[in-house]
């Protein structure tokens, strides 16, 4: 343990701590109220302090555990949260529509908060496997079952957000040698989504085969022997997939959902239904200026006019009160933290440390991606937390289980 | 490349995010003038406030169109002032120091000129605006109370003032907000969220559209529809059987704690704090010393209990077991609790009652000597006092009851520190306190309480929070008010019941009967004092009853206060037994005794202590 203590990445710890005493004052700051500004257990505030309290234990039994534990266990702790997923259906409480709780005696545990952690470990344990090639697709179908299966049970709840979170693992698997075929494939999928979104289907159907054809020519100029099948199949599937989004989108989607994607799109200005959360998030980051209008000096935030604004829309608080310097700060501090996770991770020479250091960072970064992305208009709707700095018992506990579990492995980086 | 993707995303992610920061915060200041700009008009949009049903449905307060002469000054040309006053109904002067007002507030803003216009004026107005340039109407709602009963539940709204201001970031100056009763408790639900709408403005300070096509309008959400647990028909009849009599009713639904009638005599008709001649009424109202119509005697008022206080000492000396039902005294037309002190008593000589005579017989000596049991079981008195306020507050005495209205008085129900401090440490005992044993001494209690710890008894140890919320459109409140059981076994009550039964059936209230109703109750007379000039001066007692029917699946627990209606069944027990009456049979069979109730007034009795005369009590 002595030995832990030096090597420990205290940089990394500090910006920890840094966020979560910043995530309580802003979670103060938005349940303020010049009345009565009373701390107890009862306010969002009072309970986030003794989550924090908890976490603090949380992270110091996560460092003393000896790291060979994490690796061979990674299975047994995987299948727990499996159950707890599974058990939810039949003894979770259903909260605000949806079905993630365990709820005991006022207070909640919301196991998809940790079944990132536990999926994390699981695809670092199986892709740290000797026998595993990613670019098999037996391998390559293991290591998706394994992603998959928590993903299916949270989107069940519904909680579609937090399954979101766990295409989180597709970073961590490029990166572990998925082919660039895939790569390419899910970014023009998602470029096609919007494109398909954006523009009337005919227009873009016409530029899908425009291109294609071009493509094909152009390439027919340095090698004569190109075979127009494999462009075919690009235009077939493409208009095929473009036709399906636009299908689904209006007829299997919800208009909820349709709302969403319209207005980040900008197809339409709806500043009272749907459009008022980030409406009004925007109008509360926007009125803050270079220095913010000061702690606990928010208008908006005082006004309570964007709503959940302690859970996901808590980077709207840090807008207004801290301006832009403020917000300037935590962005870059994200940016540091996940590169720096990368950074260290890649310095690992265990595989197993490595890859769940991937995970983790990937995880903070989609996290990171898209409630700050959904706070600033850029994102679609997505309820998920702004990690260590949103209200939240489990989220705030589950983070610390993930980084703690890493900067664990990190600091036994020579031990073998 | 691979080891670079997410590292360089994220690197991509923050410099979009900083970028776009900056483009929010800094380049675009429109969203930091949104709130402070000239060039901006907000407007309020209010939604209509929500209406107030009873228990069965009907309708209570709703909302009424009023209209205001508005005027832009600077837009005013010369007009015929003479036609314009006629036409408004509003007198020459008052026209000119508004128009004077309205130019000193802005020349280019709208102000109100005559307000509250009533519907017939509008109309006849309406055809001649014309006439009239830079004049026009503004429509507005108030409230419409439907009924000219229940002022002391409803409350009122007024407008919001400094204090509101300062309370709350929601109100603007010239809002509504609910100030009394439930228009106060439920503030929220009836008054929904106002939305915000943002007009673009000229130099000219001239509306030119919206501003930025309403993409920063708020829209407004609805106000919710309150049911209360008030019974109309019972409260309307309540405060007919209180007119020219000065006192409370009320009566709870045992089982849930709703409260079906809350009566304060004297009270208004509750429109006469809507519309133009609000603040005169209210002032009317307000300095009305004598009568207070404004003070609501159900949940204010503080009253000495009386004799239905002794049901509960019954209960607690059981409890206790320092006396069992069997237990009797000897009653000497009274005795003597310490030496040379003797306490009056009604019953005949050489009377030995038990508990159950004890109780419809209302015999004081037996609850003397019950009290005194209590106090001296322990070894010191101070231990038996606080075990005999604990149990009195189990019952709801002498703190708040935690209804949602937002008046109430806690009562008192003393414990030793109380006497320590008063007679000093050691220098009291059992006899110093014994007229608590009666409810009188130093016990007060509201007639809410009265009304409670009644359905209390009636349930068998138990109550459930007073409340008159029954239910919010779109919301299920219901699991606010809780139970709380009391700390009396149950089955401790049915011999007390068996006694407030037998006190209707052939005690002191046997005009309390009612055919086919098995009521059980018990009546007080409370001993009161005031002031005249100094002089500590009695009145003529309090009358007081409370009841609960029926006696062993019970609907509607009741306390009537009468003040100064001498002995509880003259006045107390026949008001309550009507009540029950009606909320059980829904029609008063005894119409004799109906007319005797309404037609009966005290007016004389209340004349006395102010008429400067002496006068004689208790006749």
């Amino acid at each position: 343990m002595n030995k832990i203590i030096y090597r420990l990445d205290w940089v990394t710890i500090l910006l920890y701590v840094a966020l979560v005493i910043f995530g309580i004052s802003n979670i103060y700051s938005t349940n303020y109220n010049e009345n009565s500004n009373l701390i107890n257990l009862k306010t969002p505030v009072g309970k986030q302090v003794a989550f924090a309290v908890a976490s603090f234990i949380v992270a110091i039994v996560m460092l003393t555990i000896k790291a060979k534990v994490f690796e061979r266990f990674a299975s047994v702790f995987y299948l727990l949260t499996l159950i707890l997923l599974i058990g939810l259906f039949a003894f979770g409480s259903n909260i605000s529509g949806a079905t993630s709780w365990y709820s005991f005696g006022g207070v909640g545990l919301q196991p998809s908060e940790f079944a990132k952690v536990t999926t994390s470990l699981a695809v670092a344990k199986l892709l740290s496997e000797i026998q595993i090639d990613i670019r098999k697709i037996k391998s390559l179908v293991q290591v998706a079952l394994i992603i998959v299966l928590p993903m299916i049970l949270i989107v069940l709840q519904p909680d579609p957000g937090t399954a979101l979170v766990f295409s989180a693992f597709f970073f961590v698997l490029f990166r572990e040698g998925l082919n660039s075929f895939f790569l390419i494939t899910a970014f023009s999928l998602v470029f096609f989504f919007i494109l398909s979104l954006l523009a009337p289907i005919p227009f873009v159907f016409a530029s899908i085969i425009t291109l294609s054809i071009s493509l094909y020519f152009f390439s027919r100029k340095f090698n004569k022997k190109t075979s127009l099948l494999p462009y075919l199949g690009v235009i077939i599937f493409s208009c095929s997939y473009v036709y399906s989004v636009d299908y689904i989108f209006n007829n299997v989607f919800e208009q909820r959902h349709r709302d969403r994607f319209n207005i980040i799109l900008g197809k339409e200005v709806d500043s009272q239904g749907i459009g008022y959360n980030i409406n009004q998030s925007k109008i509360a980051i926007g009125s803050g200026g270079w220095e913010g209008k000061g702690f606990l000096q928010g208008t908006q935030t005082k006004g309570n006019f964007v709503p959940e604004q302690h859970t996901d829309y808590i980077f709207s608080t840090i807008g207004e009160e801290w301006g832009f310097y403020g917000s300037t700060a935590v962005v870059f501090v994200f940016c540091f933290l996940i590169i720096r996770i990368v950074y260290r991770a890649e310095n690992l020479k265990n595989n197993f440390a490595r890859i769940y250091g991937h995970g983790v960072a990937a995880i903070l970064f989609l996290h990171f991606f898209i409630n700050i992305g959904m706070s600033l208009g850029l994102v679609p709707t997505i309820g998920i937390p702004l990690p260590f700095i949103s209200y939240g018992g489990s989220s705030l506990l589950g983070f610390t289980c993930l980084l703690f579990i890493f900067l664990n492995l990190d600091a036994n980086r020579l031990s073998d | 490349m691979r080891k670079l993707l997410l590292a360089g995303l994220t690197l991509i992610m923050g410099f979009i995010f900083i970028i776009r920061l900056f483009q929010l915060q800094v380049v675009n200041t429109s969203y930091q003038k949104l709130s402070d700009n000239n060039a901006i008009l907000s407007i309020s949009d209010y939604p209509e406030r929500g209406f107030i049903y009873d228990r069965n449905g009907t309708l209570l307060v709703a909302n009424q169109a009023a209209y205001d002469i508005m005027i832009i000054p600077e837009n005013v040309i010369p007009f015929d002032t003479v036609a314009f006053c006629e036409l408004a109904g509003v007198s020459k002067e008052k026209l000119i120091n508004n128009l004077k007002k309205a130019r000193r507030f802005s020349r280019k803003l709208p102000s109100v000129v005559v307000n509250q216009i009533s519907k017939e004026t509008y109309a006849k107005l309406q055809e001649q605006m014309w006439k009239y340039e830079g004049f026009f109407i503004q429509k507005k709602s108030l409230r419409d109370y439907r009924v000219n009963f229940g002022a002391n539940v409803l409350g009122y709204v007024s407008e919001v003032n400094p204090n509101d201001l300062k309370n709350d970031d929601y109100y603007q100056l010239g809002e509504i907000i609910g100030r009394q009763g439930i228009e106060k408790s439920y503030e929220k639900e009836l008054r929904g969220v106002k939305g915000k709408r943002f007009l673009q403005k000229d130099r000219f300070n001239r509306i030119i559209g919206d501003y930025k096509e309403k993409s920063f309008n708020v829209s407004s959400k609805s106000a919710s529809d309150i049911q209360l647990t008030l019974d109309a028909r019972l409260q309307e009849y309540g405060e007919e059987l209180m007119q020219n009599k000065r006192g409370g009713i009320v009566a709870i639904e045992p089982s849930t704690g709703e409260i079906l009638a809350l009566v304060s005599a004297p009270s208004y008709n509750p429109n006469l704090l809507v519309g133009r001649n609000r603040s005169k009424n209210y002032r009317k109202l307000a300095k009305d010393t004598l009568e207070k119509p404004l003070f609501d005697r159900g949940l204010q008022a503080l009253y000495p209990p009386g004799s239905p206080f002794k049901t509960l000492n019954a209960l607690i000396a059981l409890q206790e077991g320092v006396i069992t039902p069997e237990t009797t005294f000897l009653c000497n037309k009274g005795h003597y609790y310490a030496r040379g002190a003797f306490m009056e008593c009604h019953c005949k000589r050489n009377s030995k009652n038990d508990l159950l005579k004890g109780i419809y017989q209302s015999c004081n000596t037996y609850f003397a000597n019950t009290y005194k049991k209590i106090i001296e079981k322990y070894d010191t008195p101070d231990k038996g006092v606080n075990q005999w306020n604990v149990h009195l507050k189990s019952f709801g005495l002498g703190n708040y009851l935690g209804y949602d209205l937002s008046v109430g008085k806690r009562g008192f129900i003393p414990n030793a520190s109380y006497y320590n401090a008063w007679y000093k440490e050691g220098g009291w005992k059992a006899p110093t306190i014994i007229s608590n044993a009666i409810g009188q001494g130093e016990v007060l209690t509201t007639p809410i309480q009265l009304a409670n710890f009644t359905a209390a008894i009636a349930n068998r140890g138990y109550y459930y929070t007073p409340h008159f919320l029954k239910s919010v459109t779109g919301d299920t409140l219901q699991q606010k008010f809780i139970r709380k059981n009391t700390s009396i076994n149950p089955e401790h009550f049915e011999v007390v019941i068996d006694g407030m039964h037998k006190v209707v059936e052939k005690g002191t209230a046997r005009i309390a009967r009612i055919k086919d109703i098995e009521v059980c109750g018990k009546t007080g007379t409370a001993e009161n004092f005031t002031k005249i000039e100094g002089v500590k001066t009695q009145l003529t007692d309090h009358s007081i009853f409370v009841a609960f029917a029926p006696k062993d699946d019970p609907k509607i627990a009741i306390a009537v206060f009468i003040e100064n209606g001498y002995w509880g069944g003259r006045w107390a027990a026949p008001i309550a037994s009507l009540m029950i009456e009606k909320y059980i049979n829904k029609e008063i069979k005894r119409t004799w005794l109906e007319q005797r109730m309404i037609n009966g007034s005290l007016a004389s009795e209340y004349e006395k202590p102010i008429s400067g005369k002496p006068f004689k009590i208790n006749e």
